[in-house]
């Protein structure tokens, strides 16, 4: 009991600590002046009258939001002895993976830099900062060469190094037995079977409507549809970040998504926050980046040759041209595996005060990146909106896909999860894929880093994403990626090679990820 | 050899040919004996032009109707729209004195050779999408004009133009901003080949009911779909869709258009007989929805509610037609 309370002081108290430099804090205290104006707040019963006040105005819903926001993102802490580097990551072997991983993707980045003899950074001339901003909205019709630059890394570059990642306190001894892991994932992390994702993902079972499910053409509105929209509206109009929450585990309905994320996700848009957004653009019309060049490359090779995602363009650079620069992010470092890649001023290598966070925001953009943006486009049209939302989700989930560490919703466990329902649940079709050389692995990676964007269609994937959203978790990438599997099981199981598994699994773009999803949880005998 | 339907076409495209071999129907020349001619714009006028004097006879069926090659150009909506005004000015119509366009569309007509000119209101703020400009290829099939009977192809799909939208008059001279046509696109820069800039009209509907919620969205193409019905009945209407595929994805949306045309025109792959009673059973209907059949609209009221609780009606869900069916039918009058 005693060491409840004090890991729930201890919780308190940090969460205290991190809001008391926000926004909200100060909009509070102000409120809180202000209301001593009010006839009802009486100085014999400040406290209660002030709270009371509070409460009426909406204002507790606010700190309520922001409060179940800090729980959400930040990770509960273990011990408080503990030392920050193991808030980023426990174990000291995934540490080190991610430390050499970073090495060589700096290396490379350098490499680049110094073969096309670019710098890191500039200040661009004054011309050519007005003619930046004169087509701020057109960036796309820009044509540089990119012919010279490359992605700093690709997927499959990412999973060569997790295929390597060893324990080395583990030993799995040389004997195989029907213990031994078969897939290319060999390090030993807890991962959720069947019946324990059943437990978790509750809310998608067979007897409870869905969206995805339920609002198809052939089931009236009026059994599950409408009542749903109904609540939806209320959570809304309620302002309640627990109950969005709770509420779109279940889908969201398409009009009222945009809503429902920006409120789960705490983001509410103030004056400030497009300030920010708006700054964030003057950096980036007055200094150029390498690694502008890098998302340019990105956004050619991917989003703009989407079929849903080409229209939006030109957001894409809006958004991730400022991401860059936006030093914000570098908060969420405390918490992730990874650490922002350093650089020093020219001269002054080694010294400290001389440092500085490259990019500023200490994220290197890989191939693929801008497709975490690219469905957000379909929900929020204004620039600094969309910015918003699309970092709150970096630093609350995308981070994850692309780290090495050893958290649940880290990709690591997430491919090692992918891999055991697989071989648990499926383990006729998993012998044979890998018997013909075609880990199933190497085909879901890249839809699990990418969180399936670019592979299903949007409605779909928009769906999906509300699950991630309702369940704070990305343990459904996997459990989609292996239901998939099943799927197509009877046309994997008469492939002979990788390539032609790949082909069966090329296009997933007819797929209806809640029946899928249903059908390998409540549905298949385990 | 007897009962197999006798095709011909002057068009060789393999849309077509292939959906005609797959139903296993015999190709022969135009001077034999044909079930189903699907006949280019030049032929239809040579084939039913008055000094040609032809008649089908009552086994005979064409992709177009007779007379819908003088019906189907923009210069000659000038004189349907006429007609069409007098008819409604005979019932009293309002419409008599509206222009027929709807909030997010717009049609630039106007033929330099004619008096009279028609020319729609040119909207100045459209509805743009990532900044761009686009217009809807819709496709409809009419089966037959009394009673009207026309069904819309469930995947339309959207044009985008590949530049950057902005008002200023002059670039009213830049072709490429304003026409969205895909055959001039592609000779613009930055004409991008792997998806030649199209979205899908659901897709289209998922991305308006996000941003701009449900009603709007509704609403929206319930205004469509009205316009539609509306221009048919002027008997307006382009009558030669392109069937060049750009894309592969395009081959395979314009195959299965094909596809579903020939199930509705000609069910059960049976010779054709002008005594049907040519309402096609949902089954058949594939990716097209009914847009209106006059039939069934000013049928009794029984009838209509059991059709519209079995067939399907377009809306905001197609087939969900206890409310939607009735709502479209009855916004019409």
């Amino acid at each position: 009991m005693l060491q409840e309370e004090s890991d729930l002081s201890l919780i308190i108290a940090q969460i205290v600590q991190k809001l008391k430099g926000s926004n909200l804090y100060s909009q509070l205290e102000r409120q809180a002046w202000a209301s001593l104006q009010r006839p009802e707040i009486k100085l014999e019963s400040l406290k209660e009258d002030i709270k009371e006040f509070f409460k009426i105005s909406g204002w507790e819903k606010k700190l309520q939001n922001a409060v179940y926001s800090e729980l959400s993102v930040f990770p509960l802490p273990s011990h408080p002895a503990a030392p920050p580097e193991h808030l980023k990551e426990p174990l000291v072997y995934m540490r080190k993976a991610q430390g050499s991983w970073e090495k060589r993707i700096l290396k490379s980045l350098n490499s680049m830099c110094t073969e096309l003899s670019i710098p890191l950074a500039r200040k661009r001339p004054v011309g050519e900062q007005k003619e930046l901003l004169n087509k701020w909205n057109e960036m796309g019709t820009d044509e540089p060469d990119l012919s010279l630059f490359r992605p700093v890394y690709a997927p499959k570059d990412f999973l060569e190094v997790l295929i390597n990642l060893r324990n080395p306190n583990y030993e799995n001894g040389d004997s195989l037995s029907f213990r031994t892991h078969l897939g290319l994932i060999q390090v030993p992390l807890k991962v959720k079977d069947i019946p324990e994702l059943k437990e978790c993902f509750v809310e998608l079972g067979l007897n409870i409507g869905q969206l995805g499910i339920d609002d198809s053409t052939q089931v009236p509105p009026e059994l599950f549809e409408n009542e749903h929209v109904r609540i939806g509206q209320k959570v809304l109009s309620e302002q309640d970040s627990a109950a969005a929450q709770q509420y779109i585990r279940q889908g969201s309905p398409t009009a009222l998504r945009a809503e429902l994320w920006a409120l789960i996700l705490n983001i509410s848009s103030q004056p400030e926050d497009v300030l920010y957004y708006e700054q964030l653009k003057t950096n980036v019309i007055q200094h150029d980046l390498l690694v502008d060049s890098l998302i340019y490359k990105d956004v050619k090779l991917t989003a703009s040759n989407d079929d849903y995602y080409f229209v939006f363009e030109d957001y894409l650079y809006q958004v991730l041209l400022c991401f860059s620069r936006d030093t914000s992010v570098l908060s969420h470092f405390a918490f992730n595996s990874a650490s922002p890649p350093k650089s020093y001023i020219r001269g002054k290598l080694g010294l400290e005060e001389y440092a500085v966070f490259y990019p500023p925001n200490g994220v290197i953009p890989f191939h693929g990146f801008s497709m975490y943006v690219a469905p957000l486009c379909f929900l929020y049209h204004e620039p600094s909106k969309l910015y918003q939302i699309f970092r709150e989700m970096y630093v609350r989930f995308f981070f994850r896909l692309h780290s090495i560490s050893s958290h649940p919703s880290g990709i690591v466990s997430l491919c090692l999860l992918f891999e055991t329902l697989l071989q648990t649940y499926l383990p006729q079709l998993f012998y044979h894929l890998r018997e013909i050389g075609a880990q199933p692995l190497r085909i879901s990676f890249k839809w699990m880093v990418r969180a399936f964007s670019g592979y299903l269609a949007t409605d779909q994937l928009l769906l999906l994403w509300d699950r991630i959203l309702g369940y704070n978790s990305l343990e459904i990438l996997a459990v989609l990626a292996a239901a998939v599997f099943a799927f197509r099981a009877v046309n994997l199981m008469e492939v002979t090679s990788l390539a032609a598994a790949e082909a069966v699994l090329a296009d997933l773009s007819t797929l209806k990820v809640m029946p899928l999803l249903q059908i390998f949880l409540f549905a298949t005998v385990t | 050899m007897a009962g197999k339907v006798k095709w011909v076409t002057d068009i060789e495209k393999s849309v077509l040919i292939n959906n005609f071999e797959k139903r296993g129907w015999v190709q022969v020349t135009e001077n034999e004996d044909w079930n189903f001619y699907w006949m280019s714009v030049q032929t239809i006028r040579n084939v039913f032009s008055v000094e040609a004097g032809y008649r089908l006879s009552d086994d005979q069926i064409v992709n177009h109707f007779p007379n819908h090659y003088e019906l189907t150009r923009k210069d000659l909506m000038v004189k349907n729209i006429k007609r069409y005004r007098k008819e409604l000015e005979k019932e009293g119509s309002p419409l008599a004195e509206k222009d027929e366009n709807g909030k997010y569309l717009y049609l630039f007509v106007s033929q330099s050779n004619k008096e009279a000119y028609v020319i729609s209101l040119y909207i100045n703020n459209p509805l743009l999408i990532g900044g761009r400009k686009f217009d809807l290829r819709l496709y409809v099939l009419v089966s037959t004009y009394r009673p009207l009977r026309c069904y819309m192809y469930k995947l339309g799909f959207c044009r985008f133009c590949t530049v950057k939208y902005t008002p200023s008059t002059s670039e009213l001279d830049n072709m490429f901003v304003h026409l969205t046509n895909v055959a001039i696109q592609k000779h613009g820069e930055d004409y991008n080949h792997i998806h030649g800039g199209k979205w899908t009209v659901s897709n289209l509907r998922l991305y308006l009911e996000s941003t701009r919620g449900k009603e709007v969205t509704s609403k929206l193409f319930d205004e469509i779909h009205w316009i539609i019905v509306q221009s048919l009945k002027a008997v307006a209407v382009n009558a030669s869709p392109s069937l060049t595929s750009s894309t592969a994805n395009d081959r395979i949306l314009k195959y299965n258009l094909i596809n579903d045309t020939l199930n509705i025109a000609v069910p059960n792959g049976e010779i054709p007989d002008c005594k049907w009673n040519k309402s096609p059973p949902k089954e058949v209907l594939g990716n097209y929805e009914i847009l209106y059949d006059e039939e069934l609209a000013q049928g009794d009221g029984a009838d209509r509610e059991l059709r519209s609780r079995q067939g399907q009606s377009l809306g905001p869900r197609a087939g969900r037609s206890r409310d939607s069916g009735r709502a479209i039918l009855t916004t019409w009058k």
